[in-house]
């Protein structure tokens, strides 16, 4: 029963149109490059790809245009680091697969078939203005999570952008967990299980050779075979500012290594260190409560710090809920701006800002070329909003995601349209839909 | 993380009952024996030793006031002296001469904001396991012990609720682990050296009690009762039974051994203790009030109350408020109907509505969650405007709290509690820029003096940053 309610909701929403080409017109059009909004801008998007945007761009004859009556037309927003279509309800385990706490494997996994585009956050996400996430893993048995993705969050069933995008690991008090207690255990497993890969990478049969005593098993080895030459980015989850260091110490040893720290709580501590390593870092910047004593140094004047020194900073939302609730990436980007005006504090224009939950993230994850911003060539994924999009409560009335139109409609909407009014009427609720 | 009980209350009902005579009187109670004289027990042990902090006689001009009633005041004025609010009133309104004035111009004033749901203190940071003082899980009804006695002061968490979130007062409840999960306490967001020096002045105790997953998650799990809702139920009226028999016997004049969970009970019982009462389900809730009035009490505000929306209208004949967020959802089975109109369209069927955080990083912007559900609400057609939604705010939650004749609104005579904003807050773009407690000034975002530091984070990396 449940199960055909399900179905019978999906089947209302779920008819995915095809690419539409169209030009959106007489918008305030913002970019996502960290550019200003453009008065009276125009987008055009053919065959799934932007194709042009700006100020005077003409509309090509046969593409039907869509008036934005000036309001605010962007990028969708890239989830910066996040759980979505990993998890229905958390804490109902059978529809929770961020984590796979009693796997024999690690680096190894892949997120991908584990994605689930019917689950009703990936609909709630897309309302809220997400077309794009950079999905990780929560963690598996050992170090290494295992390989995120960076998916697309529309009503149909291929949500996969880019599979094996990234590797996910922590360091620090969740990393001393898994490595056997200390910080020590977890630089020196890291070390030792790349290490292991490469042997292996230089000598295939020597996993056989080690058998049980193998570190890794060889699914592992492939996917850090792939880490240690830089062909997947490695997202190292890390806070307290000597364990940021020391993580940017790790290219000295593997030079290839493509490292994107998130979280980085004390990062302002060491903004010089992160930026002199170039290494872009994803932050939940709200966070300023030291709940553990690897984030005694928080505060929400570090994302704009970082940004203030040079570092490539995108705006996420995690530490909080990181599947079900993406939608508070602009609220979060707002916060920024809102900080630029505290006397001390440090935040971002709002430029900078919408940037930072677009275009940057996609440049973190090595997608600049292809999603999260409005440039020529970059996917056609554009949001038309009711109001300023990093004010509170500002939503989408229009979106498209590789230039198709895209449902707005949630199982959240019909709940509320059911219950406008509470009172029953002449049958059950049941029947009201 | 926590998800903390809350209670329900009929605001109407607990004023008149809930006062000062609650808190000071003294309660005839247990003997040793039978035949001896009953004995008197004090009702408020551990006695608020909060006074207002010193402030100055201010004024500030030229602002946009939202009076936490649902008023509002464009170009008005407000003086506060002794600690109290002297005068609201727009731009003619007389202000003495040689006080401190601000300008307001561009900016907004508003009552402090009201968490009636948080676990600063009893879960503070860091959270470390030494800390975990929330929830006493041995066992499903636990109406003896009282949160204040788990409160830790040095929680920056209270800081940051002042300085982000423009949080005056805030009610710190037990978790939802058991059914009764225990006496809540309401503070003053003050630092203080010591609970009691927090403590809201006469402001009555709270009975947190949790409906639904949690009781029977955590009891189920030990093996033991309740392991389901059924299960909820009976242990619940199985107490409510017993304390319906103590509460008798000292009607009676009778002489009882001093039961300490008993004396929380019954005085629910007589209207003294307000029930704030954890609950996310719609049909749970209807059961839950069928339950209050079996026994006699009173739920004074369902907290979290997701599904609120499909009741609102019992709700509101009910006299019961619902504390809510603005659009948490996903996290467990009885979270999942959330919808983000919750909220208004529970004020548009009329029920007392409140907006609450049960979490230390969102009490630092319920600003921000009312400002998320109002335009959910205007989206479709329930037009709230910001001076009406600042009720869910300050208002609503002082009334729900029983200290609604005091605070949570701008009125001559009430506690200056207030805060200056530097727009209007329900823009993400804004801050709080002073907040004053009885007329002092406790944070100033132009005076790093004027921002609190605890004891835990002195000395540490970041002390006294802007956080």
């Amino acid at each position: 029963m449940i199960r055909a309610l399900l179905l019978s909701a999906a089947a209302i929403v779920a008819v995915p149109a095809a690419a539409q080409d169209i030009a959106i017109v007489n918008a305030k059009l913002v970019i996502g490059d960290g550019s200003a909004p453009i008065d009276g801008g125009t987008v055009v998007v053919r065959g799934g790809k932007v194709v042009a945007a700006g100020a005077g761009v003409a509309v090509p004859a046969g593409v039907e245009r869509v008036d934005a009556q000036g309001k605010y037309v962007t990028p969708g927003i890239v989830a910066a680091f996040s759980r979505v279509g990993l998890t229905e309800v958390d804490a109902v385990t059978g529809t929770n697969d961020r984590s796979a706490p009693r796997t024999r494997f690690s680096a190894g996994l892949d997120i991908a078939p584990a994605l689930n585009p019917m689950g009703s956050p990936v609909a709630v996400n897309r309302a809220s203005g997400v077309t794009r996430a950079i999905v990780a893993p929560g963690s598996s048995s050992n170090l290494f999570a295992g390989q995120g993705a960076v998916v697309d969050l529309a009503d149909d069933m291929d949500m996969v952008t880019k599979p094996r995008a990234l590797q996910y690991v922590a360091f620090g008090e969740d990393g001393s967990a898994k490595a056997g207690g200390s910080r020590a255990a977890t630089f020196l497993l890291f070390r030792e299980q790349l290490l292991a890969a490469r042997s292996y990478a230089r000598n295939p049969a020597a996993l056989a050779e080690w058998g049980n005593d193998a570190m890794i098993q060889r699914a592992d080895a492939d996917a850090l075979v792939r880490v240690i030459d830089g062909t997947t980015p490695l997202f190292v989850r890390v806070d307290r500012a000597a364990d940021i260091v020391n993580v940017i110490k790790l290219k000295g040893e593997f030079p290839a290594l493509k490292l994107v720290l998130v979280g980085v709580t004390e990062g302002w501590l060491v903004a010089r260190d992160i930026a002199a390593a170039k290494v872009p870092v994803l932050v939940s910047p709200l966070t300023d409560l030291p709940s553990t004593f690897e984030l005694l140094g928080a505060t929400q004047s570090n994302a704009g710090r970082l940004k203030a020194a040079g570092v490539d900073v995108s705006v996420g939302v995690f530490d909080d809920d990181d599947a079900h609730k993406m939608g508070y990436a602009t609220q979060y980007a707002g916060n920024l701006v809102g900080l630029a005006r505290v006397p001390g504090a440090s935040g971002m224009t709002w430029d900078q800002a919408f940037a930072s939950i677009s275009s940057v993230p996609a440049r973190a994850v090595g997608m600049e070329g292809s999603i999260g911003s409005l440039r020529p060539g970059r996917a056609g994924d554009v949001v038309i909003w009711d109001n300023d999009p990093l004010e509170l409560g500002s939503r989408p009335t229009a979106v498209w995601i590789d230039g198709k139109a895209q449902s707005l409609t949630t199982r959240q909407d019909r709940l509320r349209d059911r219950y406008a009014t509470p009172q029953e009427g002449a049958l059950p609720k049941a029947y009201d839909r | 993380m926590i998800r903390g009980v809350k209670g329900s209350l009929l605001a109407a009902v607990s004023l008149a009952l809930v006062g000062c005579a609650a808190s000071n009187g003294e309660t005839a109670s247990a003997g040793d024996k039978p035949a001896e004289k009953p004995v008197k027990f004090k009702k408020d042990p551990y006695p608020s030793t909060y006074k207002a902090y010193p402030g100055q006689v201010t004024a500030v001009r030229n602002v946009t006031i939202f009076d936490g009633e649902g008023g509002r005041i464009d170009n008005g004025t407000v003086l506060l002296a002794n600690g109290k609010v002297e005068a609201v009133g727009g731009p003619d309104t007389p202000i003495p001469a040689d006080i401190a004035v601000y300008d307001g111009t561009g900016k907004f004033l508003t009552p402090g904001i009201i968490d009636i749901h948080s676990h600063l203190g009893d879960y503070p940071s860091p959270s470390v396991e030494a800390h975990s003082d929330g929830n006493e899980a041995t066992s499903p009804t636990t109406p003896e012990v009282w949160s204040e006695h788990s409160v830790w002061p040095q929680d920056p968490g209270f800081s940051r609720a002042l300085a982000n979130g423009g949080v005056t007062s805030l009610q710190i409840l037990p978790g939802s682990a058991n059914l009764m999960g225990g006496r809540s306490i309401t503070l003053k967001n003050v630092p203080s050296r010591t609970v009691q020096g927090m403590k809201f002045p006469g402001a009555p105790y709270g009975l947190k009690m949790a409906c639904g997953e949690n009781p029977k998650r955590v009891y189920g799990g030990k093996g033991r009762a309740p392991s389901t809702r059924m299960g909820n139920f009976a242990v619940n009226r199985a107490t409510w039974q017993k304390a319906a028999a103590y509460k008798k016997k000292m009607d009676d004049g009778k002489a009882v051994d001093r039961d300490l969970a008993m004396e929380t009970l019954a005085g629910v019982l007589s209207g003294e203790i307000l029930v704030h009462n954890h609950c996310y389900r719609a049909d749970e809730m209807a059961l839950v009030i069928d339950m209050s009035k079996e026994f006699g009490y009173k739920v004074s505000t369902f907290h979290h109350a997701v599904e609120a929306y499909k009741i609102a209208d019992i709700l509101a004949k009910e006299g019961i408020c619902s504390a809510m967020w603005a659009d948490w959802w996903g996290f467990k089975m009885e979270a999942y109907d959330s919808v983000n109109e919750n909220i208004p369209l529970v004020y548009k069927a009329g029920a007392c509505t409140i907006v609450h955080s049960d979490d230390a990083n969102q009490i630092q912007r319920l600003n921000q969650e009312a400002a998320k559900a109002r335009a959910a609400g205007r989206r479709i057609g329930i037009d709230v405007s910001d001076e009406v939604a600042w009720t869910w705010l300050s208002y609503n939650p002082a009334k729900a709290l029983g200290i609604g004749d005091r605070t949570g609104s701008l009125k001559p005579g009430k506690m200056a509690d207030v805060v200056l904003w530097n727009g209007n807050p329900f823009s993400a773009y804004t801050r709080p820029e002073k907040v004053w407690i009885d007329g002092a000034l406790m944070f100033d975002a132009n005076d790093p003096k004027r921002r609190p530091v605890s004891d835990f984070e002195l000395g540490q990396p970041g002390e006294g940053d802007v956080k």
